[in-house]
């Protein structure tokens, strides 16, 4: 394990994290597509996953790992009920793009 | 069974009042009339016993009905104290009230609202009795505020007319401002000595107890002296008492003219004790009460109307009283204040009686020969002229001659400013009968036709107090005085030893009676010899035209007090109201403005709101960061 570190410097992980989420939250912000913006979510959270893990490993800690599970296994839970609402809402719309969602308007 | 009687003595009006209030409409006038009546003449009956029994045993009778206010070593009882000076008080107030009542019947038979007048007068009658028998400062104050509400509900008894309901106000709001100074003085008396009951307090100050506290003594002395000022219209509070002559004739003679406006001097000669130990204030009562003697005086010299004359002489003979107060002669102002009540009393209601006689008409421009169509009425008239102007041997002789004297004795300015008092309610006085009862008469036509003397009713009464009038004076003649003797219980010291009767005395009496003689004599000249008739109201000029206007005491109160103050409220009224509710209203309409304008960004958009969810992270990393 340290010598995956070795051969590749800790920051680069952390760049690569960095770039992800960004790349998640820029298509949370500019897709219209629900099922693309969910996808752009869960870059997200893979991003943040990815940081755990390398971090667990540049401090020689499982903490981080089991966290990681924790989190993959919550994510799953969440996709299911994500994916649930847009099944619902595509049944209700028959799309599913959130311009067409303006029932929550005050 | 003392109890009892007092009950009786107390509640005998009180009953007639809620009778009148509630069945008098019904019963009609002459039932409502003589059940009023008869309230107060129970009242008189009971007192009349209990004098009898006083002036025979000289022990007060006290009772005491019930605790009123328990606060740790505070305690207020309501309590009754028949003593000399409240039985003597009471004997004229309900006789001369059972003499008014009477009187009404015949007097108030035309108006409509007859029972309620009775209703009126009985509950006045209640509450000078309260006022009168209490027996401590609080009861009277009770006493104090009901004759003062009385006093006003009957001022302003013709209520359609909004002049005498502003009369009726101006009365109300310059007692209240007297009765802020009375109550002023019974928190003083009351922090001073924890106690407010007549007899404690009197052995509380004589056992010298805050002796040495002279300060607040004299604040006490000053604010029930304020309080006085109110209710017996001195200066500055006076102006009221002319204004008050707006109510029926037979109210501005018993409420204005023989008991309410007394209250002050009962007030100030219950707590002689208390004066007695601040003499500065003494020293500024002779002298408001000589002042007000002598302005009033020359005021009444001018004026017009019958009432307004009378008005201002009881103003006048109430400064003498004062006077007499603040030279420490308390028994000499009692006595000036019983037979002053006995001859205004006749005086008011004679007039009374010719108005009567002329429908309605009260300038005396407008009258004159009434001597041979109203006899009775002008012989008990110039019967209390006569007492009123200090001729022997009408009662009127014996008690100013006394106050005239006590002041000589005391200080020969404020003897010379009550003496040209004197000579100048003379003067008026035969100005008023006079121009009343001598010459042609002056009114219509129709008037002179339907002259004629007042029924039995009415000249009743005014023959039994001119009977007063003439020999009221017997009570304390000079000498051999039994009002002193009677009264000497009520005070601490004897001030006076009986006055040695030597030539200057006889020399004062001789000054005072020419005086008088000669008021009446220029009386006489102006308005018998050269038939003059005051001139119509633009004829009046110069210092006459000062007096007429009264001095222009009510436009300099309107200019120093009423102007300030509505302009005070006008100025909370269009400014700080206006400025208080759109603070208020600022709230209101921000709260309303955000809640708007915060509206438009729940659009509805999930791209929007995601857009702003990661600009706010942003943010909250940025400061984060920066704050590190």
């Amino acid at each position: 394990m340290q010598n995956i570190l070795q051969e590749i410097g800790i920051e680069n992980y952390i760049f690569l994290s960095a770039l992800l989420f960004c790349v998640g939250v820029f298509g949370v912000l500019f897709r219209r597509n629900t099922i693309i913006m969910f996808m752009s979510i869960e870059i997200m959270l893979n991003a943040v996953n990815l940081l755990f893990v390398a971090f667990s490993t540049y401090h020689q800690d499982a903490q981080g790992q089991v966290f990681v599970f924790f989190s993959m296994a919550v994510a799953a839970a969440e996709v299911a009920v994500g994916l649930a609402i847009l099944v619902s809402i595509f049944r209700n719309l028959s799309s599913i793009d959130i311009d067409n969602l303006k029932n929550l308007k005050g | 069974m003392e109890t009892s009687l007092i009950l009786v003595l107390l509640l005998a009006p009180f009953l007639g009042f809620l009778f009148n209030v509630f069945f008098g409409k019904a019963v009609g006038k002459s039932v409502s009339g003589i059940v009023g009546t008869l309230s107060v003449v129970v009242s008189f009956a009971v007192t009349l016993y209990f004098f009898l029994q006083v002036n025979q045993t000289g022990k007060p009778i006290s009772v005491s009905l019930f605790d009123w206010i328990s606060f740790r070593d505070f305690n207020v009882n309501f309590g009754i104290l028949l003593d000399q000076l409240s039985l003597l008080w009471l004997l004229f107030v309900t006789g001369i009230g059972s003499l008014i009542h009477l009187y009404s019947i015949g007097y108030m038979h035309d108006d409509e609202n007859m029972h309620k007048f009775f209703a009126y007068l009985n509950l006045f009658i209640f509450f000078m009795v309260t006022l009168v028998t209490g027996s401590n400062l609080l009861v009277m104050f009770i006493g104090w505020e009901g004759v003062g509400l009385c006093s006003y509900l009957l001022i302003g008894f013709w209520y359609k007319n909004t002049e005498y309901n502003n009369a009726a106000k101006k009365a109300f709001i310059m007692n209240r401002i007297g009765d802020l100074g009375f109550l002023i003085g019974i928190f003083i008396i009351a922090s001073l000595y924890t106690t407010l009951d007549y007899g404690q307090l009197k052995e509380l100050i004589v056992g010298g107890t805050n002796g040495g506290n002279t300060y607040w003594i004299g604040a006490a002395c000053l604010a029930l002296f304020i309080g006085a000022c109110g209710k017996s219209a001195q200066i500055p509070l006076y102006t009221w008492l002319p204004d008050a002559m707006a109510g029926p004739t037979p109210v501005s003679a018993l409420i204005h003219a023989a008991t309410m406006v007394t209250a002050g001097i009962f007030m100030i000669t219950r707590m002689n004790f208390l004066f007695d130990l601040a003499p500065q204030i003494q020293n500024i009562i002779a002298i408001v009460g000589a002042v007000t003697a002598l302005v009033a005086a020359t005021i009444g010299l001018v004026q017009n109307d019958i009432k307004k004359v009378l008005a201002y002489s009881t103003v006048s003979q109430l400064g003498l009283m004062f006077l007499a107060l603040g030279l420490g002669a308390y028994e000499i102002a009692v006595f000036h204040v019983i037979t002053h009540a006995f001859f205004k009393a006749c005086l008011f209601l004679g007039s009374g009686s010719v108005i009567h006689a002329l429908h309605g008409e009260q300038d005396m421009r407008k009258m004159g020969g009434l001597k041979k169509v109203m006899k009775i009425t002008f012989v008990t008239f110039l019967i209390s002229s006569l007492a009123i102007s200090g001729i022997p041997p009408f009662s009127g002789f014996f008690s100013k001659d006394e106050i005239l004297m006590t002041a000589f004795h005391s200080n020969i300015a404020l003897w010379g400013i009550a003496s040209l008092a004197s000579i100048m309610t003379a003067f008026y006085m035969f100005r008023l009968l006079y121009l009343t009862f001598f010459k042609n008469f002056r009114g219509t036509e129709e008037q002179k036709h339907h002259l004629h003397e007042s029924p039995g009713l009415i000249t009743f009464p005014l023959i039994v107090l001119a009977i007063l009038a003439t020999v009221g004076g017997a009570i304390s003649l000079p000498g051999n005085s039994w009002l002193n003797g009677y009264l000497e219980p009520v005070f601490t010291k004897v001030s006076h030893e009986a006055h040695h009767f030597g030539n200057t005395e006889y020399m004062l009496m001789g000054i005072a009676v020419i005086g008088g003689l000669i008021g009446i004599g220029i009386a006489y000249m102006k308005y018998i010899k050269q038939s003059q008739v005051p001139g119509e109201d633009s004829e009046i000029t110069g210092f006459s035209k000062v007096l007429y206007n009264k001095y222009y005491v009510d436009e300099v109160y309107d200019f120093l007090f009423v102007k300030p103050l509505n302009a005070l409220s006008r100025f909370f009224r269009d400014t700080i109201e206006p400025a208080l509710s759109s603070l208020v209203y600022g709230f209101g309409r921000t709260a309303n403005y955000i809640g708007t304008s915060g509206k438009t960004l729940q659009n509805g958009s999930i791209g929007f709101y995601l857009f702003g969810f990661v600009l706010g992270v942003a943010a909250i990393l940025t400061y984060l960061f920066l704050a590190q």
